[in-house]
Parts: structure tokens; C-alpha cells; sequence
């Protein structure tokens, strides 16, 4: 985050500007998953838009401080890896393996380190950087027994009411 | 000449943008960013990015297996 000075600049711009807006509302938790809502939300930041994040069921641990992201593997058969100069599919069966799902979550880890594409840690500090809007769900948080002093700072609480009056005034509203 | 110049080679998407976003942050209106990149999404990403946010793309254009993109700040 720049300094008290660039603030109000950015503030004034999104006063007096035509600033677009974009919510979106995380509903998944897995490492692949995880994905699409922090990339659209750290690059629609970066266009100048203002952007919400809604945080809800499986994608509230999303927000905890500590993350241990895994891949689902099952149920996925879209999912083929580059192995060996080709590409493999893994056949759901194979996912009720223990060992395979940390396997699998290992190896796409890895894959993402070599082609540079970044952590959904390293996503999510940029947001919070870029000043997204980030609401976690109180009735998620309170049917999971979440604790908010787990979760990163810089986060609100809030119910649907909270999302609606900000999707409301948007121009664009993704559910992932 | 660029003002300042950002090396995102090996950086996928959307690292380019949102590094090049930053590094605008810190140049004056007018100045110039240049930046390096490996990824081939940056080509239609920055053109994107500056038709979005009104920053002007000066050069655009591919050196060896390198991308670069000059982009001027605007307001």
C-alpha cells in the first residue's frame, strides 16, 4: 500500500470518477478453485476497479491466516497433468488412494512454482494491498465454528444483506 | 529511454499486470514503464489493461523470446 497521500488520491478518483465496480462471491476452498475469484479480484483492482470479495461455506477458510490448499481429485476428470511428455487424467477411482490427493496437491504445486504462476497467498496479500473489499460470511463462520482471529486481517463480517446492497450498485457480479 | 523498467519474465498471468500496476503507482504522471515479459497473455492483457484504466501504450512488441511493452501513466 502506497502512502496517506496516494489513498486520497484513489479515494477521490472513485468519488469523482465514473469507477466501474465487480463483486464476487467465493464459495470453494480447494487449491484450484481457490484461483479464479483472487485472480479476477487482484486484476479488476488493478484496472481501477472497486471490487467486494464475499467469502462463504467452502471458500471462507480461504480467508485463515494459515492455508494448507488441497486439490480435489475426485470428480474431476478435466483434470489431466503433464506427465512424462503427455498428458494424464487420473481416474476418480484413483482418488479415494490415501496418498494421492497430497500426491496430486504436491504436483500441482510444483507445476505452478516452475511456469510462475503465483500463490493463492501471494493473490490474496495483493488484494488486500489493492484495497478489495473483503466480507466473511458470519453464519459460515458460525456453522464451521471458525474463529476470526484466525483469519488475516483487514477482513469484515457480514450476511447476505451486506453482498446484496454491494452487488446491487455493481457492474459486474461473479459467483465462483 | 523508459522511466523505469520491470522485469516480469517467468512471471504468469496475472503477476505481469498487477507488478506493472504497482510499478505505475510509483512513476509521475507522464513518465514511462517498461516492462519485460515471457508470457504471450501479456500481449492482449496489456493492450486490455491499458484500454481499461486509460494508461497509454507506447510500444508493444517482441524481442527474441521476450515481450516488451512500454506504457505511459496517465492521470
Amino acid at each position: 500500500m502506497g502512502d496517506g497521500n496516494q489513498m486520497t488520491e484513489e479515494a477521490v478518483e472513485k468519488t469523482i470518477g465514473n469507477a466501474k465496480s465487480m463483486t464476487i462471491i467465493a464459495t470453494k476452498g480447494t487449491l484450484d478453485w481457490a484461483y479464479p475469484p483472487f485472480i479476477l479480484a487482484t486484476t479488476a483492482a488493478a484496472m481501477d476497479i472497486d471490487v467486494t470479495m464475499f467469502f462463504t461455506f467452502y471458500g471462507l477458510p480461504l480467508l485463515n491466516k494459515k492455508l494448507d490448499l488441497q486439490l480435489g481429485t475426485l470428480g474431476n476428470p478435466a483434470m489431466k497433468m503433464p506427465m512424462m511428455g503427455m498428458h494424464m487424467g487420473m481416474p476418480s477411482i484413483v482418488g479415494v488412494i490415501p496418498g494421492v490427493t497430497s500426491g496430486a496437491t504436491a504436483m500441482m504445486k510444483n507445476m505452478m512454482k516452475k511456469k510462475g504462476v503465483a500463490s493463492i497467498e501471494e493473490l490474496r496479500e495483493a488484494a488486500v494491498l489493492s484495497d478489495v473489499r473483503i466480507i466473511a460470511c458470519q453464519m459460515t463462520l458460525d456453522l464451521f465454528e471458525m474463529d476470526p482471529d484466525d483469519m488475516i486481517e483487514g477482513i469484515e463480517l457480514g450476511g447476505a444483506a451486506t453482498y446484496i446492497e454491494s452487488a446491487v450498485k455493481s457492474d459486474i457480479n461473479l459467483y465462483i | 529511454m523508459a522511466d523505469s523498467t520491470l522485469d516480469a519474465k517467468g512471471l504468469n498471468c496475472p503477476l505481469p499486470i498487477l507488478k506493472a500496476k504497482k510499478a505505475l503507482k510509483d512513476l509521475k504522471v507522464g513518465e514511462t514503464l517498461e516492462i519485460l515479459a515471457t508470457d504471450p497473455g501479456a500481449i492482449k492483457d496489456f493492450e486490455a489493461f491499458c484500454r481499461t484504466t486509460g494508461n497509454e501504450l507506447v510500444e508493444s512488441g517482441e524481442e527474441g523470446e521476450v515481450y516488451r511493452f512500454v506504457i505511459k501513466r496517465a492521470a
